[in-house]
């Protein structure tokens, strides 16, 4: 938030560059991003993020919440895949507390997180579309997101800020009727994918936007600490899914999809044929789900069922602890990263052994592909700046926080 | 499934190629290791912390900075304590180094020249915790404005009434 400040953070190095300010208020930025580019005609020179226009504190305020009440504080950091924010963080408690979950408990968290990178990437295919000048795609992406948000809205309540993950499993079994809409829903889909791809993929227009531009190499992509597509975009074939499987990744078969060319073709490449694995991973979780419980069985952890509270004087005691007093987690500090739709997300939780935690990190993929921005911008013409931020998908409330 | 115990004893980990490749380049940068909850933690002396990554770099036991933050152990005394949590895409593996550092003397060497990466990393804790990084090419505040006072992560900052 340089508005603010003394000094400028940019200044025009010569006489023939100018000063131009993209932002906080621009569309195409996807939140409150500000760009100072120094440009040279329509060249850009330099360009300098300024960022933290949706600073809240959220690491902050963790410090003063029970383990448990943190879940919906996740929910607000990258609000276009609440649950993968929610697995994140529920691992990393599971992690500390050396806690085992049930198998369908994971694998319907599973289902929900590809069911989130679908739309999640729904959103960034259609804004990025949006952007690029193709505005009918955002409506296509958008009619299947909304299937999605009733999806979610089945097993939360919720559209978009579920929390719908506990530590220690699943607030709820899933109600009637979910899984047939999930399998109404991954049934129908490759079509919908097809004709996203029919409206761009051979589209001359399109191509001509995207091919060659904003190219990063995979030495600089590794440097700068991007992940997720816009690595893999690059030709580095790392996905922490496949690689460091959690959650009963292990258990799934998808291919990871990578390319060489690191432009903005290749990521857009990527992320459609994304679409096209995270629905065979969530189909698989569909088929392959196990029966048994949704919650682990730990007492002084996981909220007793309603009917037990009503019998058991054991349950409804364990009931009042942990609402009035949260439960306490071993001292210790874990590092649980997961591969959210932009790249690597971790969260990295230090607890002291009291009832809250003493330090909780979120490292946002957002935040670190951000700075890869510069570097795909320097020496371009400005309209490519557009395409490059619509490249590497970012979500400003994971990067503010 | 109760918790394993954590492994402190550096004999029993030495054979972990972080541990080998600092202990063989040298002895006095590890002031302690933590396997606990299957992951590693090496205590590195301030001083050493952008040679031993350069040198686990290069030897390429690690090969992408994946996070860095801080955690204010406040009112304990060194209060700060850096966690660089490294990661090997070919051995599949985080590796977490960790600093200590004084409150009256939280400086640290920044590794922006090591990896980009830890540019706005590094800013980030410069602005809410007030650990300077020297060599660093733009340290600054990055998520509140300049004219903030303080730095809001520090367990010493207050939470309520006026400033």
């Amino acid at each position: 938030m340089a508005h603010l400040s003394p000094t400028p953070i940019l200044d025009a190095a010569e006489d023939r560059t100018m000063i131009l300010n993209m932002g906080p208020q621009h569309p195409s930025t996807h939140g409150v991003l500000r760009l100072l580019l120094e440009i040279d005609g329509e060249q850009v020179v330099r360009m300098v993020p300024d960022i933290g226009f949706l600073h809240t504190g959220i690491e902050k305020t963790c410090e003063a919440k029970f383990y448990q009440q943190v879940v919906p504080l996740t929910d607000r950091i990258d609000y276009l895949c609440p649950m993968v924010n929610n697995l994140c963080y529920v691992l990393a408690v599971e992690k500390l507390l050396g806690m085992e979950i049930p198998p369908r408990a994971q694998w319907i968290r599973v289902m929900l997180a590809e069911l989130q990178r679908i739309s999640s990437h729904l959103v960034w295919l259609g804004t990025h579309a949006l952007d690029m000048g193709a505005m009918s795609v955002f409506l296509y992406c958008f009619r299947e997101r909304e299937e999605l948000l009733k999806i979610y809205e089945m097993v939360s309540g919720q559209r978009m800020m579920t929390s719908y993950f506990r530590i220690g499993g699943l607030a709820l079994d899933p109600p009637l009727g979910f899984f047939e809409a999930v399998k109404r829903f991954l049934t129908t889909f490759p079509e919908k994918i097809d004709e996203y791809e029919s409206l761009l993929t051979g589209n001359f227009i399109w191509i001509d936007r995207l091919k060659g531009v904003a190219h990063l190499s995979a030495e600089d992509a590794i440097a700068m600490g991007v992940t997720g597509p816009s690595l893999r975009a690059s030709g580095v074939d790392w996905d922490l899914r496949r690689d460091i499987p959690y959650s009963g990744y292990q258990n799934f078969k998808f291919k990871v999809p990578v390319s060489q060319d690191g432009d903005v073709w290749a990521r857009y490449l990527c992320r459609i044929q994304e679409l096209r694995q995270s629905r065979e991973i969530a189909k698989q979780a569909l088929e392959g789900l196990p029966e048994g419980p949704t919650k682990a069985d730990a007492p002084k952890v996981v909220l007793p069922d309603r009917e037990k509270m009503k019998t058991e004087m054991e349950a409804l005691i364990y009931h009042f602890k942990i609402v009035t007093e949260g439960f306490t987690v071993p001292a210790g500090e874990v590092y649980q990263a997961i591969e959210s739709p932009r790249g690597e997300m971790g969260y990295y939780a230090v607890s002291d052994g009291t009832g809250k935690p003493m330090r909780v990190h979120m490292r946002s993929p957002s935040y670190a592909n951000l700075q890869a921005l510069s570097k795909m911008c320097e020496g371009r013409l400005i309209a490519d700046v557009v395409a490059a931020i619509g490249s590497i998908d970012i979500v400003l409330g994971e990067i503010d926080r | 499934m109760p918790l394993a115990p954590a492994i402190t004893d550096i004999e029993q980990l030495k054979d972990h190629p972080a541990i080998a490749a600092l202990l063989s380049w040298n002895k006095d940068a590890v002031r302690g290791v933590r396997w606990d909850r299957d992951e590693l933690s090496i205590w590195v002396a301030r001083e050493f912390i952008r040679e031993a990554c350069v040198l686990l770099r290069d030897r390429g036991v690690v090969n992408f900075l994946s996070d860095l933050t801080c955690a204010d152990y406040y009112p304990r005394d060194p209060r700060f304590e850096l966690a660089y949590q490294l990661l090997s895409h070919k051995r599949k593996e985080f590796v977490r180094l960790k600093v200590s550092l004084t409150g009256e003397d939280a400086v640290v060497e920044s590794m922006t020249s090591v990896w980009p990466a830890a540019n706005f990393f590094e800013r980030e804790i410069f602005d809410l915790f007030g650990v300077r990084f020297l060599g660093h090419p733009n340290l600054r505040r990055i998520m509140l404005p300049e004219s903030w006072e303080g730095h809001p992560l520090r367990k010493d900052y207050p939470v309520e009434g006026y400033r």
